[in-house]
């Protein structure tokens, strides 16, 4: 059967810029094949990014896209989804976007539980600003901001981090693994309320420890070893297992996913009315209206 | 002469429930068909100090609260100490006997201490502490002459059928009220004919949210901040009943990019805060600005810098909204003087933020925000103008968001039409929304777009100049001198020039609603026939009159400036008019 919706359907004119081998190229593939995979309308389809490398991605698809200042993408997301939400609203971006300068707005979205779906190119690196150190860099690691004893302070453990606020899809991607990336950002997409897929994503030219090889050698799909992502205690500990307690493996895939909590928009009162974007502008019965101020 | 106007002034402690009593008084005053006009002093507390409200009322139009008050109710010692010197001559102040003293040598002649135990009198009714100031309400309404009637039907408004019972027992205390100023020598005698039809009462806030109501507001973000936050509140109430979300969001950085969002989606959107809220929003206005996405910003200012006078009123973020972000970017920013003009210029500043497809601000105040003042019934049959929007369907691919134009405006789709996907960047970009910010960074053609592009977007101030209002004289025309002011100095500015004619100086006015873009040929214009100018405005460096400077190259004769926190009243302006025309 031939799809209405094929792989270059989402494919813009504008080429990636990343630098050969980033795993950011991973990430855009894999949502193009999720597009796919749920044939979402391009034009009904918003991709919003903050700044960084990885933060160019919309650029880099053929649906509509709000690239936005550094930090507020998830917020001029939220703006977009409860002003339609029959739009399907992604999220991208990078470390330092949403887990750093913009932590405040994600964690907030989470607590909403909002209808929308977060990649997050994790590279645990400055890589636009050219080499400093990130939210999620690890301990000890040398960059142009921690040049002497290396980080000093602890990393962010973005699952532990999501599953403490609310979200309700919580999973973790690895370039390395394009196709059970795709997977989870069908599934986060396809996911009503807000999900977060943490997609590490290497950077090949300032982070020279968290490299393609230093994953490859530790994940672990957590699915295929039992985890059973309703099981939100079960889900914190697998999501301290790394980078909380130890760094020898890692693990991918879905920690958690709870489909009974309500969306934002499903408690949202205005939306008794319908789609703000379907209606009419003004007030019909303004006396009402006005009869507390008389 | 007979009395035109009274005063009443309620003083006592944060949670002594001032503002509420105060409230009802203004309620029962718009509905004997004065005109009404009030201002609160209240701190930044929730229990304890000391905080007043006045309310005035009028037979004829008013232009600020400030007389002195016929009636004082104070609540607490402080309020006594403070005011009873300030009580009109003939006047009276109502406070509970058995708690305060007052002293007698410090009032004015004919002044009436009515001292009466309203604790005790209010318990035979109710336990409720608060409910004393009903009965000190009930003894001003009756000090006034007013028809008790409305009482009756402002408690009815105020509980509702809910508490038929709160009703009835607030009605009997301000009967004990009445009747203990009945027993205690009667009324004023101030012989104020009441109309009794009722005006509409409300605050500068309040009419904000009207007009962005009537002008299809559809997402309203904010974070509470005084003194903008009963914007929120009352859309929080009313907003989703017509369809508006309302998001109280994490702070104002939120706020407004979550506006931006949704006016990029395409509802009309709002954010509104003071001063401090503002700073966090004036990266993603600049946002606003380049993704050409339009929205409405309302600055409700209060003392600054920093945290400031939180409850206090000022001036001093123009210089803030004029500089909003970085770089250069079209903006227009409004500044009502009255409850009317805030109805009015938000449902404008909607159609004139879709017409330009970018960020307008309406600026107003703690004194125009919070104060309740009679009003006109504001007309909601306000025109809507959408703007340029790019046909539906076809043309795929070559859509140019940006398109150069020679009125700067391009036409807009809103995401989820077919055909015409782009991406809005924040990033400078060409027509078609391609960023010129990396690799075409410096490349010559690249340049040259980049220099079109931005000279495309500044072309709005053009047609905002002509779109916004202009600047407006009041007064005689042959003045000696003429007042330059903006926003809500504009009532006592006038209340100066009546009082200043009855010393035969003849000063007139002149406003600016609009403040940017600013209407140099019309302003020059109106000087060249202006003697002498005074600027007044709220706040330290005269920002304005700066402003109007750089502008027209009109340096005022004489500024006044006033920065204490208090609203400039009247006497402040014809004390420095006496001054420059000497």
């Amino acid at each position: 059967m031939k799809l209405e919706f094929e792989l270059d359907t989402y494919k813009s004119e504008v080429k990636p810029t990343w630098c050969p081998g980033c795993g950011d190229y991973a990430v855009l593939n894999a949502l193009q094949h999720a597009m796919v995979e749920l044939q979402l309308e391009p034009w009904n389809t918003l991709i919003v990014s903050g700044i960084g490398c990885s933060s160019n991605l919309p650029h880099f698809l053929s649906t509509y896209g709000f690239h936005a200042i550094h930090g507020r993408a998830v917020a001029v997301a939220e703006g977009i989804k409860l002003a339609n939400p029959d739009l399907n609203v992604i999220v991208t971006g990078g470390d330092g976007d949403g887990y750093g300068i913009g932590v405040g707005h994600f964690i907030h979205a989470m607590r909403r539980n909002i209808d929308l779906t977060y990649i997050v190119m994790n590279n645990q690196i400055y890589g636009l600003t050219t080499g400093q150190a990130s939210p999620t860099s690890e301990m000890g690691m040398k960059t142009k901001s921690t040049p002497l004893e290396g980080v000093i302070e602890n990393p962010i453990d973005p699952i532990a981090l999501a599953l403490s606020t609310g979200a309700t899809f919580v999973s973790r991607a690895f370039s390395g693994d394009a196709k059970q990336m795709a997977v989870m950002v069908a599934k986060g997409i396809e996911h009503k309320g807000f999900s977060l897929i943490d997609a590490m994503s290497p950077c090949v030219t300032y982070n020279k420890v968290n490299t393609y090889d230093f994953f490859r050698k530790r994940v672990y799909d957590l699915n295929k070893e039992g985890h059973d992502p309703s099981d939100l205690k079960a889900a914190f500990m697998k999501a301290l297992e790394w980078p909380v307690l130890q760094r020898e493996r890692i693990p991918l895939g879905l920690f958690y996913q709870n489909d009974r909590v309500p969306t934002y928009e499903s408690l949202e009162p205005a939306y008794r009315k319908g789609n703000p974007m379907k209606q009419s502008l003004g007030v019909d019965d303004s006396d009402d209206l006005l009869a507390e101020f008389l | 002469m007979s009395k035109k106007d009274l005063a009443l002034r309620i003083g006592g402690a944060a949670g002594d429930g001032v503002s509420s009593t105060a409230e009802s008084f203004a309620k029962i005053s718009a509905r004997s068909g004065l005109h009404v006009w009030t201002y609160s002093s209240y701190q930044s507390v929730i229990r304890g100090g000391h905080v007043w409200t006045q309310v005035r009322g009028g037979l004829e139009s008013l232009l600020s609260h400030g007389i002195d008050p016929d009636v004082v109710v104070a609540l607490n010692q402080q309020t006594v100490d403070v005011h009873q010197g300030q009580v009109a001559e003939g006047g009276a102040i109502i406070y509970d006997s058995d708690l305060l003293k007052a002293n007698p040598a410090k009032l004015r002649p004919r002044v009436r201490l009515l001292g009466m135990p309203l604790r005790k009198m209010a318990q035979q009714i109710t336990p409720n502490a608060l409910m004393r100031n009903t009965v000190a309400l009930g003894a001003a309404v009756q000090l006034f002459d007013m028809d008790f009637r409305h009482v009756e039907s402002a408690f009815k408004d105020i509980w509702g059928d809910k508490k038929p019972e709160v009703v009835q027992e607030n009605i009997q205390a301000a009967k004990i009220g009445a009747e203990a100023v009945t027993r205690a020598g009667g009324s004023l005698q101030l012989g104020l004919r009441y109309s009794n039809v009722p005006k509409y009462l409300m605050t500068g806030n309040d009419a904000v949210a009207l007009g962005a109501l009537a002008a299809g507001v559809k997402f309203h973000a904010q974070y509470p901040m005084t003194p903008a936050s009963s914007i929120l509140h009352w859309l929080a109430a009313h907003g989703p009943k017509y369809g508006v979300v309302v998001k109280q969001a994490e702070d104002e950085l939120a706020a407004m990019n979550m506006a931006v969002g949704a006016g990029h989606a395409g509802v009309r959107a709002m954010t509104a805060t003071s001063g401090g809220g503002f700073c966090l929003m004036v990266e993603a206005i600049g946002q606003a600005g380049m993704t050409e996405t339009p929205l409405v910003a309302v600055l409700v200012q209060r003392g600054g810098p920093s945290t400031g006078l939180p409850t206090k009123t000022e001036q001093g973020d123009l210089n803030l909204a004029l500089g909003a972000g970085q770089g250069d970017w079209p903006r227009a920013i409004l500044a009502p003087r009255h409850p009317e003009e805030c109805f009015r210029l938000t449902a404008q500043a909607f159609n004139l933020a879709e017409i330009y497809q970018t960020p307008i601000i309406l600026m107003s105040d703690l004194y125009l925000g919070e104060g309740f003042r009679t009003v006109e019934k504001p007309d909601f049959n306000v025109p809507i103008v959408r703007g340029m929007m790019a046909a539906d369907g076809g043309n795929p691919g070559g859509f140019k968001r940006y398109a150069y134009t020679e009125s700067g405006v391009s036409p807009r789709v809103l995401p989820g039409t077919k055909g015409y996907e782009y991406v809005a960047a924040s990033d400078e970009h060409n027509d078609e929304g391609l960023l010129l910010s990396d690799i075409l960074a410096g490349l010559p053609e690249h340049v040259e777009e980049r220099r079109r592009m931005h000279e495309k977007r500044m072309r709005k101030l053009d047609g905002l100049r002509k779109d916004t209002p202009s600047p407006e004289l009041w007064g005689p025309r042959n003045a000696d001198l003429t007042f330059l002011s903006w926003g809500s100095t504009w009532g006592p500015a006038h209340e100066a020039i009546l009082h200043l004619e009855e010393e035969g100086i003849l000063v007139n006015s002149l406003e600016f609603p609009t403040l940017f873009p600013f209407h140099v040929d019309e302003t020059l214009k109106i000087l060249k026939g202006a003697k002498k100018t005074l600027s007044v405005e709220g706040n330290y460096t005269g920002q304005f009159a700066r402003l109007l400077r750089a502008e027209t190259g009109h340096t005022p004769t004489a500024q006044l400036h006033k920065y204490d926190g208090e609203p400039i009243s009247w006497r402040d302006i014809a004390e420095k008019v006496l001054e420059v025309v000497a």
